[in-house]
């Protein structure tokens, strides 16, 4: 553990990206726990009167079309969507992992229906298929996490694979036998933990993605309905007013998304850096 | 050249029955009976059971799938419930826009990341490497239709250099007449110059903002394997004969580059695909993904399962094309296939 801080802090020390991304993260973890609390007005209070405010002292990032305040729905929003991606990687990582693990470790039929399974998502464009599923299944903010679930599983089914490929014959899975553990407890003591931080830098890579994805599908109407805050669906509902000149209604919500989106990368580079220092970019 | 041809073919076939039963399994899960809907508010239980049979859904699924698979086959992906035409016609009629809009797209990403990639990789530690890095982390961190509106506003409200984002074509132009269904193409075919400057116009910042987005993992690779193969051992040799410097770059070093460029081609092609469906809406570009959104609004669900059908095909079928490219770029896979 002394050792990981050692490096982390070797890393943050030559690549101070990381540390901004890391302090952008912890920003964004206490927005999303505390939104409701800090934001100075409510998200859904609307007031005609003063629709389509520019940005002032009142109103820092201005209000929409309804005179709601942009920025307290902004603040608001960011439980709902790091949510719904945080949701969407956890099950891809639980089920992508077991997946994988169960396909790389024993091969044989598993590995032919699971490698089966995720080629034929595979050959979808991610996108698509998404919306395809949120169409199917119904158009619920549930429905949005298990689609944007299933588009992420075959990148953990795939990397789990191999890892534990790799290492179904290493020695210390052969000593591992020879004391008599039975072969799940070889995957879920031995394998497991070895392939985890491999595992980890992926959900942080594929988190914006995911933000990403769940925002897309909003935009096009998908998941979140109005009068909900969401950043997906704020951009959309500014989108008719950046064309006539009022930018902030969408401006404010899109930076959101792209400064968290930004944050998930950089910071997912720079765990790599620090877990794997060989793929150092 | 034939049996590596067929071999790969057959490759395909996996991931298009997958595609297939992916899409029929997304048509029974569908919320609500669609018996209920065609039947009307005002129908007995009885004319629902009657529509019921009509349409099959009384049958035990594996006689459904069947019936699905011989629609497919007649090329019948239902009739779209909001306009009543035919989806299939539907979406041919609108596939140019897309496919003219996706390419172009393309193009714009490949002409500028695969020269940034090389010029970063030449000059590793230079501004242009720093260039490099920025636009291939900021890229995939912008979201499409985030960008796309930006740009909307940069370049029609405040500059007004560009037109109001409506369609391919501004009202007062006429579609030039068909021949490819890429208005570029035929308006040059036409030799309407005046309709090809409207089309260009109307065209360029949707391509931009799709090309944005599919540069950056292009420039990030391309970069990586300009790296690698610069730092081979064949580069070294060639250095060493005293081969000109441009020479090194741009016949050994790219030529072995290449191919891992081609590969990502393929993820490349399922961001644009699915990348084009929000571009598409924030321009209001008449192709197959406003078609879908407009549909999914409607809940008119024919639509949505063609459309996925219609991508997921094209996704399939591209991926065999960069494949075959690869045997084509590279003489060795073509031996072990």
């Amino acid at each position: 553990m002394r050792e990981f801080f050692r490096q982390a802090r070797y890393v943050v020390a030559e690549n101070p990206v990381t540390g901004v991304a890391f302090a952008l993260f912890l920003v964004f973890v206490v927005v999303a726990l505390f939104g409701p609390a800090l934001a100075p007005h409510s998200p859904l209070a609307s007031n005609t009167a003063e629709a389509l405010h520019p940005p002032d002292a009142q109103h820092w990032f201005g209000t929409d079309q309804l005179g709601r305040d942009v920025f307290s729905r902004i603040v608001v929003a960011t439980r709902l969507d790091l949510g719904i991606a945080a949701g969407a990687v956890a099950l891809a990582f639980v089920f992508g992992t077991g997946m994988g693990l169960a396909a790389g470790f024993f091969g044989g039929w598993a590995d032919r229906i699971i490698g089966r399974l995720t080629d034929t998502i595979m050959a979808f464009p991610l996108f698509v298929l998404a919306m395809g599923i949120v169409a199917a299944m119904g158009n619920t903010v549930t429905n949005i996490i298990y689609a944007t679930a299933i588009i992420n599983l075959p990148l953990y089914a795939r990397l789990a694979r191999a890892e534990a490929n790799i290492r179904r014959d290493a020695g210390y899975v052969e000593a591992a036998r020879l004391a008599g553990n039975s072969e799940i407890r070889i995957v879920v003591a031995h394998i497991l933990p070895n392939i985890m931080p491999l595992m980890v830098v992926q959900a942080s890579l594929t988190l914006g993605y995911a933000i990403l994805n769940a925002a897309g599908l909003s935009f096009i109407g998908l998941g979140v309905r109005p009068p909900t805050a969401e950043w997906g669906i704020m951009v959309a509902e500014g989108a008719s007013s950046i064309v006539s000149g009022e930018w902030w209604e969408a401006l404010f919500p899109g930076l959101a998304l792209m400064l968290a989106v930004f944050c998930f990368n950089l910071l997912g580079d720079g765990l790599r850096d620090v877990i794997d220092p060989r793929n150092r970019t | 050249m034939w049996r590596v041809l067929i071999g790969r073919l057959s490759t395909a076939i996996p991931s298009i029955a997958g595609v297939i039963v992916v899409t029929f399994v997304l048509t029974r899960a569908l919320p609500g009976d669609p018996a209920v809907y065609f039947a009307g508010p005002t129908a007995t239980p009885q004319s629902v059971e009657e529509i019921r049979h009509q349409l099959g859904l009384d049958r035990r699924w594996p006689v459904q799938f069947a019936y699905y698979l011989d629609d497919l086959a007649h090329g019948d992906l239902g009739n779209s419930l909001s306009t009543g035409q035919p989806v299939l016609t539907e979406i041919l009629t609108r596939l140019p826009a897309s496919a003219e809009l996706t390419l172009a797209g393309l193009l714009i990403a490949v002409l500028i990341a695969v020269p940034l990639g090389v010029l970063a990789a030449v000059r590793p530690g230079s501004w242009i490497d720093h260039v490099c890095r920025v636009v291939s982390t900021a890229g995939v961190s912008l979201p499409t239709f985030f960008t796309g509106l930006l740009l909307v506003y940069v370049f029609y409200f405040l500059l007004g250099w560009s037109p109001a984002p409506l369609g391919r074509l501004d009202i007062f132009y006429s579609a030039p007449p068909m021949h490819t269904g890429f208005y570029l193409v035929d308006s040059l075919i036409a030799g309407d110059l005046e309709t090809f400057r409207a089309t260009l116009s109307q065209l360029i910042l949707p391509a931009f903002t799709l090309g944005i987005f599919a540069l950056a993992p292009l420039a990030r690779v391309t970069r990586a394997a300009m790296l690698a193969a610069l730092g081979s051992e064949f580069v070294r040799t060639a250095r060493a004969s005293g081969l000109s410097r441009w020479r090194i770059v741009a016949v050994y070093a790219f030529r072995n580059a290449i191919l891992p460029v081609v590969t990502t081609l393929g993820m490349v092609f399922s961001y644009l695909l699915g990348g084009n469906i929000l571009v598409e809406k924030v321009f209001a570009w008449p192709g197959i993904g406003s078609y879908a959104i407009d549909a999914l609004i409607a809940s008119d669900y024919a639509p949505v399962q063609g459309f996925v059908l219609a991508m997921a095909a094209l996704y399939v079928t591209l991926n065999l094309l960069i494949d075959m490219l690869y045997g084509v770029l590279d003489p060795r896979v073509g031996i072990s296939a």
